[in-house]
């Protein structure tokens, strides 16, 4: 994956889940390492949405196996899953 | 078999949940369950009489003397257990006649009991949706509903809290690719205490060809001019397709749940709901009790009334000493926004004769810990301004009393 789709993902990915996990009243700085599921932004309930979002948007199936809380845990640990399928 | 190399993996997340802060420790109540109990805590201490201001006893009849009266005349005309799934042959007259006035107290056209609501969210899902059809959810629905989620094929679809904004862009999203729709929230949320706009729900549901489905738990037996529930609150009573409910909190608090709505909705949870088919349904002995709790609540609202009255006089008295609450309903969060002091706050409570439960981390979200008050017709008004005073003399030990979140926070942490 060269660093201009890197950097893409990246973006895109941020603002999703600032839109569908932040509320208006979240006083939280979203980076790439800021952690998701650990840091109590995105619970395990939600992580479906989050794979749903993926796979519908970049097109690929991740299989259950692989969607696991860790995965999923930061931006970058994403990307860095997305990087098998892309 | 080799126990031996288990035994240490379990010991170690038995630790890892101790080191976390996470480890429950039961209180033994050495009454029944009402306003002034005694309790053993910790083990082997002696008895303590507190004021309980921690069960979901809302409307004080956990231990109501008509409706202990009642549970043993079910005890001796209908014996103790069915020893039988109810269809087969574990289905009494009194089952019946308790699914017949739920649903006419919730205004539904037909009820099937449960176990518990537990099990009544386990099967509801997987009964009427399939692969196709899609179910779009509060992000704060309880635990059940999520497992029972789980449980079934449909997509899913998790809405910001509150959020008529973010359903409405759930529904357009299943929309495009999902067959039947249905939205499900609670009425009551049990952390925050607040209600569901359910009219707005309904709504959408009507725009986007959805059904709704409400958890009422937290609010069956009170919420409304008579106790129906959130759809009564929100004047919306014909619109709700499903209502999921329990008999373990103010309709008696033993066990047992249900499902009450439409009749085709029912029926084919009597057909295919797990938990309906392969598990025993509420006792004959509970099922009468829960009879006369009925009966008790369709002839008079004064408990609901004084509930009402309870929860206004607390929550004015509680922000007039300066400390923070959020909600609207008998179950009343006292923020303290920090963990520790949370878990401070609520022993010193227990010293001055108030049990109240702290809530943190990851039970609520980061930087929202709180003391959870829920409020019982139970209560008089001397058990509501004893706990006033014990909340006054310890937020004043810890300086919090005035302060806003920020301030909190700045002193305390997150």
């Amino acid at each position: 994956m060269n660093e201009t789709i890197r950097q893409q993902l990246e973006k895109e990915i941020l603002e999703y889940v600032a839109m569908e996990f932040l509320e208006d009243d979240d006083d939280i700085d979203l980076v790439p390492d800021t952690p998701l599921i650990s840091g109590g932004i995105v619970d395990s309930f939600s992580m479906v949405s989050l794979k749903r979002f993926l796979e519908k948007k970049y097109r690929i199936s991740i299989p259950d196996a692989q969607a696991t809380p860790e995965a999923f845990d930061s931006v970058n640990n994403i990307i860095h899953l997305l990087e098998t399928f892309i | 078999m080799a126990y031996g190399t288990v035994k240490d993996h379990y010991r170690q997340e038995l630790k890892g949940i101790k080191e976390a802060g996470l480890y429950k420790q039961e209180r033994f109540i050495h009454s029944p369950q009402k306003a002034d109990i005694a309790v053993e805590y910790p083990p082997s201490s002696p008895l303590a009489n507190v004021v309980n201001f921690c069960a979901n006893n809302y409307l004080g009849l956990s231990s109501h003397p008509d409706v202990v009266a009642a549970a043993h005349a079910g005890l001796d005309e209908r014996g103790y257990g069915m020893s039988s799934v109810r269809f087969i042959c574990g289905t009494q007259d009194i089952h019946k006649i308790l699914e017949r006035k739920l649903s006419e107290f919730l205004g539904m056209e037909d009820t099937i009991l449960f176990p518990s609501c537990l099990d009544a969210n386990g099967g509801l899902f997987e009964a009427v949706l399939e692969s196709e059809d899609a179910i779009i959810a509060d992000k704060l629905v309880h635990a059940s509903i999520v497992d029972g989620m789980r449980l079934c094929k449909a997509q899913q679809y998790i809405y910001k809290h509150l959020n008529m904004d973010h359903l409405e862009s759930k529904l357009i999203e299943a929309s495009q690719d999902c067959r039947h729709k249905m939205i499900i929230t609670d009425g009551v949320f049990s952390m925050d205490g607040d209600v569901a706009p359910l009219d707005e729900i309904c709504a959408l549901a009507d725009k986007y060809d959805a059904m709704v489905a409400v958890d009422d738990s937290h609010a069956s037996g009170f919420m409304g001019r008579t106790g129906r529930g959130v759809h009564e609150l929100k004047n919306c009573m014909d619109r709700v397709d499903v209502i999921t409910t329990t008999l373990g909190k103010a309709l008696g608090g033993a066990s047992g749940g249900c499902v009450s709505g439409r009749k085709e909705i029912v029926e084919l949870c009597r057909q295919k709901a797990r938990p309906y088919l392969f598990s025993n349904t509420m006792p004959p002995v509970i099922v009468s009790a829960a009879i006369k709790v009925l009966d008790i609540l369709s002839h008079s609202t004064k408990r609901r009334d004084k509930l009402e009255w309870n929860t206004r006089y607390f929550r004015d008295k509680i922000e007039q000493a300066g400390l923070i609450v959020r909600g609207e309903t008998p179950i009343v969060p006292v923020m303290l926004f920090n963990a520790q002091l949370t878990q401070d706050f609520s022993k010193d409570l227990y010293y001055e004769g108030i049990y109240a439960v702290g809530f943190f981390f990851p039970v609520v979200p980061k930087g929202q810990a709180r003391i959870r008050i829920q409020l019982s017709a139970d209560h008089d008004r001397e058990h509501l301004d004893k706990a006033i005073a014990a909340f006054t003399k310890i937020g004043e030990k810890y300086g919090i009393l005035g302060l806003d979140k920020k301030e909190i926070i700045a002193k305390y942490g997150d």
